[in-house]
Order: structure tokens, then sequence, then C-alpha cells
């Protein structure tokens, strides 16, 4: 191979530049950042464990969906004993009134922004500091 | 086999003693909550669970001639408009509705006639989903968003519907509204209780299906001064309905159509 030195050193400061935004975030510790989320009511427990509710709530929420419109289920009996209203907008934005510093702060960040609940379930207006 | 006189007895007494021990065994089939005894009080962040209404055969009846007396009043589609957040965009060509008034020979379309009395010639009549027994719009819809419930209700899935409007075209009684564009900004004042619709979907009356959940009566119902709308269970033949329907005479809109509209006028 002629210029091999040249060739190699070029492709060693392609891969360095292409990979420049990675190291880059590793190096300032961007890449550990996870959003914080506020959490503003008083109650201890959520419907389910936190743990679940952060994987799964979107699928939570699906199920109440259909069970509420097309079963007509409106209850639900959480893990641990209590009886709660399914409502998107009556019961879990009672507590997680903040849905700018709750929502959408996850969504955001995973670059899920706009699930189309808000078209129709009204967020309550959030109290200006 | 046969049995003697002694051997009667036996069983006669012992089917007694039986009969004793059911006020305990239905207690304990009812397991923490018998007869008498008051449930725990909920734990906090709980809510104590409404009794619901419960139907085997929703139905309405609207009293033209209460109605009439009342003359123009709008409490009953205010009250309905409101709850369900329904938009006004203030023309008719975007309109939205779930319950409004047509003249009465527009709804009874070939029921009326050139003689027709004088205070029902230009009555506006009440109208909304006739919740038929045979919806054509449930039939026509590909995608399930609209279905008849147990109770007879027509339901709607907005979640479900794709905005193909099959429904509105198959409705006969034009109880559909398509929303043609966003509906939040056109509604004057928010209900937090019940969610807006979007743009793309198909809307109309469902019987307050989620105030009946909360064991109460329709919007409309309640609104209504003159107590011209009666609501109530079809299949039980002690209701308020079942009464009035058996002592006058009710017309239904356009039943030769054979959808069975479940919505009765007493004229």
């Amino acid at each position: 191979m002629y210029d091999a030195g040249k060739i190699i050193l070029g492709l060693v400061f392609f891969l360095v530049v292409i990979t420049f935004p990675i190291w880059y975030n590793a190096a300032s510790g961007k890449a550990a950042y996870v959003p914080e989320l506020k959490i503003i009511t008083t109650a201890k427990a959520c419907v389910a464990p936190t743990e679940y509710m952060k994987v799964a709530h979107m699928h939570l929420l699906n199920q109440w969906r259909d069970e509420v419109v097309r079963e007509g289920q409106r209850e639900y009996h959480s893990f641990d004993g209590k009886v709660y209203r399914k409502s998107l907008s009556n019961t879990c934005l009672d507590c997680h009134s903040n849905k700018t510093e709750f929502c959408d702060r996850c969504h955001s960040f995973m670059a899920v922004g706009q699930p189309n609940c808000w078209n129709c379930h009204i967020v309550p207006e959030e109290a200006r500091p | 086999m046969s049995i003697d006189r002694r051997m009667f007895f036996r069983i006669a007494g012992l089917a007694s003693l039986g009969l004793a021990g059911k006020p305990v065994l239905e207690a304990l089939a009812y397991g923490e909550n018998p007869a008498g005894v008051k449930p725990a009080p909920a734990s906090p962040g709980s809510i104590q669970p409404a009794a619901p209404l419960v139907a085997r055969r929703w139905a309405m009846v609207v009293d033209l001639k209460k109605c009439i007396e009342q003359g123009d009043c709008k409490e009953c589609i205010a009250a309905c408009h409101f709850w369900h957040n329904v938009p006004d965009f203030g023309n008719p060509k975007d309109e939205v509705k779930w319950i409004w008034k047509e003249p009465f020979q527009h709804v009874f379309a070939g029921q009326e006639h050139e003689y027709i009395e004088d205070k029902l010639r230009h009555q506006p009549t009440l109208v909304f989903c006739n919740h038929c027994d045979n919806p054509p719009c449930v039939r026509v819809c590909p995608t399930k968003a609209t279905w008849k419930r147990e109770d007879g209700i027509v339901m709607m899935d907005e979640h479900r519907c794709i905005g193909c409007r099959y429904c509105v075209v198959a409705c006969p009684y034009g109880s559909r509204s398509f929303n043609w564009r966003d509906p939040r900004p056109f509604i004057k004042k928010l209900n937090p209780q019940y969610p807006t619709r979007t743009r793309g979907v198909v809307e109309k009356c469902d019987f307050c299906t989620e105030r009946l959940a909360e064991g109460q009566i329709p919007a409309c119902v309640e609104a209504c001064k003159a107590k011209a709308m009666i609501f109530g269970d079809l299949e039980s033949a002690d209701s308020e309905v079942r009464a009035l329907l058996r002592d006058r005479f009710a017309i239904r809109r356009k039943p030769e159509l054979g959808t069975n509209p479940e919505i009765y006028y007493l004229v």
C-alpha cells in the first residue's frame, strides 16, 4: 500500500472526529444525565410501585382506557388495597398536577414528547410560581 | 324408591333445619360485608366507590306536551354541552352537537300531515342519539369504535375512531357529529371532569355513561325544569318509562327503517 502512514493517520483522525459527540458527552458527564422529576404530592404511594410506574405507566394507562371505555370497569384496586378511580385527568393528575415538571421532563428527554393523550384529556392549570 | 311416613318426617325435619341455617350461610357467602355491617372506612387516597345506576335496557321518554308547555328553553342542551365539553364553532358547517332541537315536521317526517295541530307544526322537538336496538352506525364501523353495550347504550370510543365517517352517513337521525377542526379553542368553559375530543373523530350522545357509573342520571334529564325527559329501564316492568308507555301514546323516529330506536316521544 502506498502512503500507508498517511492513510492510517487519516482514518484515525476521521474516526476521532466522527465519534467526537459520544466521547465528549461521556467525558463531560452528560451521558450520565437523568431528568429530575418534581413530585409535589403529599401522598405516600402511587397506584402501583414506583419502579413499575417508571417502566409501565403507559401500559397501565392503556389498560385503564380499555377497561373504562369498553368494559365500563372504572375502579382500580391497587397493590396496597386502595381503590382508585381510573382517570388520567382526575386521578393521575390530581397528584401530578405539574405536567411540565413531571411528565414532560422524561418525555422530552426520551423524545416521546407529544403523546396524543393531551389532545383530548385536560391538563389542569398549573400553579405559576 | 318409596318413602314411609317416618322417613318423610325425618327428611322434612332435616330440610327445615337447613332452611333455618340459610341466613347464616348468606352472611358467610357475602364474606367481609354481611347485611347490616358497614364497610370499613376507605384508607386515605382511596375513593368510596359510588353505586352505579344499572339497567338491562336504558331508554328515554320525551314528554312533548311538557316540553311544549315549557316554551323555548335550552337547559338540557346547555347542561349536556357543558358537561361533555361540546364546542360551539358558530357555524352550521362545522357544528358538533349531542342534543338539539329540530322542527316537529322534520323530526317526524312522514308522520306529520298538512293539517297537523298548530302547536306541533313548528314545535322545536328535542332530538339526540336514539340508542337503537339495531344500530346501523355500529354495523358500518370498521374499527369497532362504536358498539352497543349490554345495557343498550350505543357507546363511542374516540380512542379507536379513525374518522372515516361511515357512521355519520349510516345514522338516519343525524345524531353523529364529526370534528373537522380542533374543538379545544371553541369550548367556552372547560369541564375538567370530562375530556374534550380531538380533530378527526366522531362524537355523539352516550346517555352519560360516566355519570351512570357514579350513580347520577344523565345531565339533560337532571337539568330539565319541566321533567319532560324521563330516563329508565325498559326491561323492568315497574320503571317510570314503562308506566308512561303503558298509559300514553308514544311515537318514535323513523321506526319503519327497522333500527328500533329507543327514544319515545309522548304526544
